[in-house]
């Protein structure tokens, strides 16, 4: 029965490991998007070693849980837990955006095998997620759909058709996570355009909606177990306060690491830095 | 039989449909009772989802209900269905997810509401999409046929109807093949060479046929084909007719720019061939007025195809 429970007992050093990796595939690649992924990786994380029912061996698995990277820019990060775990061999990291990869710029579900959906236009996933959760009780099936969002994302309309539709669909077998490094191409969240009070909006849109450090393994796992409990018909969220860039010091919470690839002195630097676990 | 609507001959079809397949679910933006789903959310009101006036939610949703084994049917109005073209890009062609994009109120066709309603591009945005489908019957035994094909058939489709009722063109036991273009009407003597053919598609059909009819007692020959199928397009069909005809005529209730007036010049033009074509359809966007004041203003109807295929000759 493939769980998630074989997880090994410390997440925090694997953490570090795709931290590196996913400094090395970007800079390999000449261009991609490491702020986002070393935000969102410390979730992803817990996600696919705590909760999510899956089977590398068996990606198409009918009773699995779903995750939708709904912010596919950050997808090095979910490359490298896919590896981790075993959907591919770690060496294959290394082809990140090369011609005839399955490690597309943005996630191509028809060419890598556990990616759900293929996304990278912001703002479908959550809708996506919706008709999944919906499948799911209609067959009267317990698994999960579970959507990773940036938090510049939900500045597209099209989100907040999807929050406002899920709590009349009672889908409670659906997290949305918001990753809110609050950095976007053009700068600041907040100053680009502000999406506070945004657990208030959730609220008043019908969602369970929790806020937790992104980065504190065990508060996110206390979040999610809280999420996966959900009975009562009310969608979860769960607002994931990040840092973009997390574990490198000149890439946190600087916009200009959010779609540029480190040179090689850069990512040593980098590295160093995250396996000094600074 | 009598006339009916194409969206009227959709709905009973699905409602048959969804009682021998448990994947069909149906998703409405708030005009279910336009686009006649309101008998299939009677029936199976656990397989509807009605989504509210959203449009790219309704796509997104149908994209996780298809690759959650289900085989949705959403449905809008053309223009307002097909104006999310980039969640449709994405979410249903990219993503190749098997749903099935129903746009009702093709045209000027739907007359008074006017242009804001009037699904005058939609064609011209799915034809430039990798893995689409895009259907349009002419009338109720091809609407049925092509519905249940397009249930049957795995990926993205897109079929376009009408709100107006269009008479039978097609006998009673007339078999619909996807892909290809039926010929409607042929003079009685076959000419050594056709003065013209008038390839329609929707609305228009009838009138073409008027046309062909009227041409026949002037002493002309025209033949009339029916492009059911706008993608794939049969660009042998189009070919064939390019040689035995002094022209093509296309007809359309649509942008003649990228719609099926293009797919048949680029069909001519991809084969090398030197058979003019003139292109009937809409240059512009529509107004307000009756249906057929529309029809006759925007040159749709029969006598304006029969200058469209005798002019200059």
């Amino acid at each position: 029965m493939p769980t998630a429970t074989s997880a090994p007992a410390d997440l925090k050093t694997l953490t570090t490991q795709m931290r590196r990796d996913i400094i090395r595939m970007i800079e390999a690649a000449g261009n991609g998007h490491p702020g986002g992924s070393l935000s969102v990786i410390d979730l992803l994380t817990v996600l696919y070693w705590k909760f999510l029912k899956h089977d590398p061996k068996r990606p198409d698995w009918e009773d699995r849980d779903r995750l939708i990277l709904s912010k596919g820019h950050a997808c090095p990060a979910l490359y490298a837990v896919m590896a981790y775990r075993g959907y591919f061999p770690k060496e294959q990291l290394m082809t990140l955006r090369k011609l005839g990869s399955p490690l597309q710029g943005h996630p191509d579900r028809l060419r890598l095998p556990g990616i759900e959906f293929s996304t990278g236009s912001l703002g479908q996933g959550l809708s996506v997620g919706l008709g999944m959760a919906c499948a799911a009780k209609l067959d009267k099936k317990d698994w999960k759909t579970v959507v990773v969002l940036g938090d510049g994302e939900v500045q597209e309309g099209q989100c907040w058709e999807a929050f406002m539709a899920a709590p009349k669909f009672k889908l409670d077998n659906l997290v949305a996570v918001v990753d809110y490094n609050g950095g976007q191409i053009d700068g600041p969240v907040k100053e680009v355009m502000d999406i506070e009070p945004l657990t208030d909006k959730l609220r008043a849109f019908n969602w369970e909606v929790q806020a937790v450090d992104g980065h504190d393994l065990a508060a996110l796992e206390k979040a999610f177990a809280k999420a996966w409990a959900a009975k009562d018909g009310r969608p979860q969220a769960i607002v994931a306060n990040t840092v973009k860039g997390k574990g490198v010091s000149f890439m946190e919470h600087n916009i200009a690491w959010h779609g540029n690839a480190p040179k090689k002195d850069d990512a040593d630097k980098a590295v160093k830095e995250i396996e000094n676990g600074r | 039989m009598a006339a009916k609507a194409t969206r009227e001959s959709f709905g009973e079809t699905i409602l048959e449909v969804a009682e021998k397949d448990p994947r069909l679910v149906v998703l409405d933006a708030d005009l279910s009772k336009s686009t006649m789903t309101q008998a299939f959310m009677k029936k199976h009101p656990s397989r509807h989802f009605e989504v509210g006036i959203a449009e790219q939610n309704m796509v997104g949703m149908a994209a996780g209900l298809a690759l959650s084994g289900k085989v949705p049917v959403l449905t809008s109005f053309a223009c307002f269905l097909i104006g999310r073209v980039e969640s449709i890009r994405v979410s249903a062609a990219y993503n190749q997810t098997n749903m099935k994009l129903v746009g009702t109120h093709a045209g000027i066709g739907i007359g008074e509401d006017g242009t804001s309603q009037m699904g005058l591009e939609d064609v011209a945005a799915m034809r430039a999409l990798p893995h689409m489908t895009i259907l349009q019957p002419a009338d109720h035994v091809e609407t049925q046929q092509a519905v249940r094909w397009m249930i049957e058939h795995k990926g993205p489709v897109y079929i376009r109807l009408t709100r107006q009722k269009m008479p039978d063109v097609h006998a009673a036991d007339y078999r619909w093949k996807p892909g290809v273009i039926d010929v409607l009407w042929e003079p009685a003597k076959k000419p050594a060479k056709y003065q013209a053919t008038i390839i329609a598609s929707g609305g228009p059909v009838p009138h073409a046929i008027e046309a062909a009819k009227a041409a026949e007692a002037k002493g002309f020959a025209v033949r009339v084909a029916n492009a059911s199928s706008l993608l794939p397009f049969d660009h042998e069909a189009v070919a064939r007719f390019a040689k035995d005809s002094q022209r093509l005529v296309s007809v359309e209730d649509h942008n003649v720019h990228g719609g099926l007036g293009s797919a048949v010049c680029e069909a001519v033009a991809e084969h090398g061939l030197a058979c003019p074509v003139v292109r009937v359809g809409l240059r512009s966007f529509g107004e307000s007025a009756t249906p057929e004041q529309l029809y006759e203003k925007y040159g749709l109807t029969a006598p304006s195809l029969l200058e469209a295929c005798l002019k200059n000759l």
